[in-house]
């Protein structure tokens, strides 16, 4: 099948890639031709207009939860990938909080299998630990032979300093890093954090040393072993300085935010909405400062979403009580779009480096090709469509986020991976 | 002149009029109280719920007293524990008594928010009797009408909050009732007791028992939550009682008159001497009986809003 995506600009950082109105011609999915193309050349192809929209290597969520096996009400490894495809990623890495745990090489290899045919691709995070109990590393080197990207324990930080050094060593014979949940278990367990306003609203606090304490311990053993640590969901400012300084000594550490932790501050609990709970918490304006900064300064290397289904029950309980997390595969584009684009906090070039380059290179993985030959990896954004976000019409099971119904300009139209295609609705065979 | 909310969830933003309206029923309320027959017809024909998810034997009595001297039908709905282990979750039980057509439901719970998430699913007047470690702003309304009965004034006084402020729900509503009635407010306590940035409330904090009794009008020291996870916030009873609990000897020292509250059950020998508490006992009990009052105010003003 010929498809031609007419009057579109192409941008590629990594390949220095920056045109505007061209065409590009795709024949099964391939890339046959970037430019201006012949009339014998749109003959008999398939021609979508595309004018104003910009193509881009194909988005990437390093951090995703998909809660099969276990808890497949919440969601399943296909409908997390229907809800990346529409939020316009390619691909995602799932995190092993499964149940069972992804601890074996069989359900690394289940859930790949399971998400073969998908036009999103699917990297597997496995456990650092057995169970993710933090006390015997997992057979690493067999589930990097299954697939597996990355190892981490989160939901929590590897438990001792001990066992993170033994994971570092070990995980650094196949260059894999481990992703970190950044929380000292013995300031762990409170609901919000610890600022004025959790004493005003009366809510547990979690303290902000709780994660700087993990993170500089981190720091210091990635030093010490030479392994490769990836800091998830960093939120404090003290957290992004360390990391800052990590890298100037030019340190195995990369670290990403999640769109929450750079749109959204402490003050948005105030309405005891279960759908601002999460781990780590939102912090102080003071944070989210410092969050952007560091975005700017590439302190920051990627924005990944932490996406976390829970059930409508779950949620609809007590603060206190209810769980961690919320959703963000569809909303992630959006909120990186109007809070960091449009508030010209990042260029373009440099959200497609957060958002698609960084985080594969993180997880070794090749970054998407745009050369003629190679097989299409892009997603499609327009950056100035003005959109409420309606989590109706969410593709993930599971509609837990405090985004719903707030407006966003920009989003990605369409995504092309695996020789198909997402558009307006409708996955698209090539 | 009603109040500006048909529910009471706590003080903080809470008018100074709503408050001194509040005060100034009660003082009826509590001429009611001394009748020979203590009942008026105020609420008959209203529902109320007291929804306890919590133990709390003297706050559901003094609802529920406060309830039949207003004529109000009054059921009782104890819950032993939260949602999480009961199986029915916390929505489905208030949409149950929902049904049963209440008009007022008080509550006291083990989560703070409890309470204004029951005013987003349900239809009745809302009473907080205590969320989490949040609010629990009858028991300040008591606290206050005790010092202006005392003291005559509530402008201008020193009060000082001694105790676990970090843990207590009776803290944060007198912070907010007193500040907007215009009094001096300070916490005193371990500092491992006292919230991080209440300063920034306009809170001051002492951790000196004795420059609390020399620099203020009123001490309103809570009970020490023995029973609890706040027993791990200092190291011993005796140490706890020997650096912040009230005695004969540091009120003498301190050479001063000064009005000590005490919300009750009080721990003998811990916040306070067993001679402080016997010399106490009669603010104590008109606390209690001030209570009463308080919680009619409250239930009249709120159950006859238009």
């Amino acid at each position: 099948m010929k498809i031609i995506l007419k009057n579109i600009n192409v941008i590629h950082p990594e390949q220095k890639i920056n045109v505007k109105n061209v065409d590009i011609l795709l024949t099964d999915g391939i890339i046959s031709k970037i430019g201006k193309l012949s009339k014998e050349e749109l003959n008999d192809a398939e021609v979508i207009d595309l004018t104003d929209k910009i193509v881009v290597p194909g988005f990437f969520d390093m951090h995703v939860h998909l809660r099969e096996p276990g808890r497949e009400d919440e969601e399943t490894v296909i409908t997390g990938c229907n809800s990346a495809a529409n939020g316009g990623f390619t691909g995602i890495a799932c995190m092993p909080n499964t149940e069972p745990a992804i601890d074996s090489a069989e359900v690394v290899e289940f859930i790949r299998k399971h998400a073969s045919n998908h036009l999103v691709e699917i990297q597997v995070i496995a456990a650092a630990t057995l169970g993710r109990k933090g006390e015997v590393i997992s057979p690493m080197a067999e589930l990097q032979e299954a697939g597996a990207v990355a190892f981490s324990d989160d939901g929590a930080a590897i438990k001792t300093a001990g066992i993170l050094k033994r994971t570092l060593e070990y995980s650094k014979m196949f260059n894999l890093p481990i992703i970190e949940h950044c929380e000292d278990e013995s300031l762990a367990g409170g609901a919000m954090n610890e600022g004025i306003n959790s004493t005003m609203l009366g809510l547990p606090p979690i303290p902000s040393i709780a994660e700087d304490l993990i993170v500089m311990r981190d720091i210091i053993v990635s030093e010490y072993t030479g392994g490769k640590i990836h800091i998830a969901h960093i939120s404090t400012k003290k957290a992004v300085e360390m990391v800052r300084e990590a890298k100037k000594k030019g340190l195995n550490v990369t670290a990403e935010v999640t769109p929450h932790h750079f749109s959204l501050s402490d003050d948005a609990v105030k309405t005891y909405d279960t759908n601002t709970k999460m781990n780590p918490p939102l912090r102080t304006k003071k944070d989210v400062e410092e969050i952007l900064k560091s975005l700017k300064d590439g302190t920051i290397d990627c924005i990944a979403s932490d996406h976390a289904p829970h059930s409508l029950e779950e949620k609809e309980a007590e603060f206190e009580h209810a769980p961690n997390g919320i959703i963000g595969l569809e909303t992630l584009i959006g909120l990186a779009l109007t809070e960091l684009y449009h508030k010209k906090i990042l260029t373009l070039e440099e959200i497609i480096e957060k958002i698609s380059i960084n985080p594969r290179k993180i997880l070794n993985l090749p970054i998407p090709n745009f050369s003629e030959g190679a097989e299409a990896n892009f997603t499609i954004l327009d950056l100035n469509e003005i959109w409420t976000v309606d989590l109706n019409r969410s593709k993930s099971k599971s509609k837990n986020s405090p985004f719903d119904k707030r407006l966003l300009t920009g989003k990605a139209v369409a995504v092309i991976n695996k020789k198909r295609m997402f558009y307006q609705d409708k996955f698209i065979n090539l | 002149m009603p109040l500006k909310s048909r529910h009471l969830l706590g003080l903080e933003g809470v008018p100074k009029e709503d408050i001194q309206l509040i005060l100034d029923t009660a003082t009826t309320f509590r001429e009611v109280l001394e009748r020979p027959i203590k009942k008026v017809p105020t609420l008959q024909g209203k529902t109320i719920v007291n929804l306890f998810y919590e133990n709390s034997t003297r706050t559901r009595i003094s609802f529920e007293l406060a309830e039949k001297r207003l004529s109000a039908d009054s059921i009782n709905f104890a819950v032993s524990s939260s949602s999480v282990s009961k199986g029915e979750s916390f929505k489905d039980t208030i949409r149950n008594i929902e049904a049963m057509k209440v008009d007022m439901v008080v509550v006291r719970h083990s989560a703070a928010g409890a309470p204004l998430f029951l005013t987003q699913i349900c239809d009745a007047n809302i009473i907080n009797a205590g969320d989490g470690i949040h609010e629990h702003p009858t028991q300040a309304l008591l606290d206050m009408y005790s010092i202006r009965e005392k003291l005559r004034k509530l402008e201008g006084l020193k009060v000082c909050i001694v105790g676990d402020i970090a843990h207590s729900r009776v803290a944060l509503s007198n912070i907010y009732g007193l500040m907007t009635m215009g009094a001096e407010i300070s916490v005193c306590g371990p500092l491992t007791m006292i919230p991080r940035y209440i300063e920034d409330l306009g809170v001051k904090v002492i951790h000196d028992i004795d420059e609390a009794i020399q620099e203020n009008d009123v001490l309103n020291v809570l009970r020490i939550q023995l029973e609890r996870k706040a027993r791990e916030y200092f190291p011993s009873i005796r140490e706890y009682a020997k650096y912040f609990g009230i005695t004969e000897e540091r009120l003498e020292k301190n050479g001063k008159d000064i009005l000590i509250l005490h919300p009750g059950p009080i721990n003998r020998g811990v916040e306070l001497s067993s001679g402080v508490a016997d010399g106490l006992n009669q603010i104590i009990l008109q606390q209690v009986t001030n209570g009463v009052a308080i919680r009619m105010a409250v239930l009249y003003l709120l159950g006859t809003l238009k």
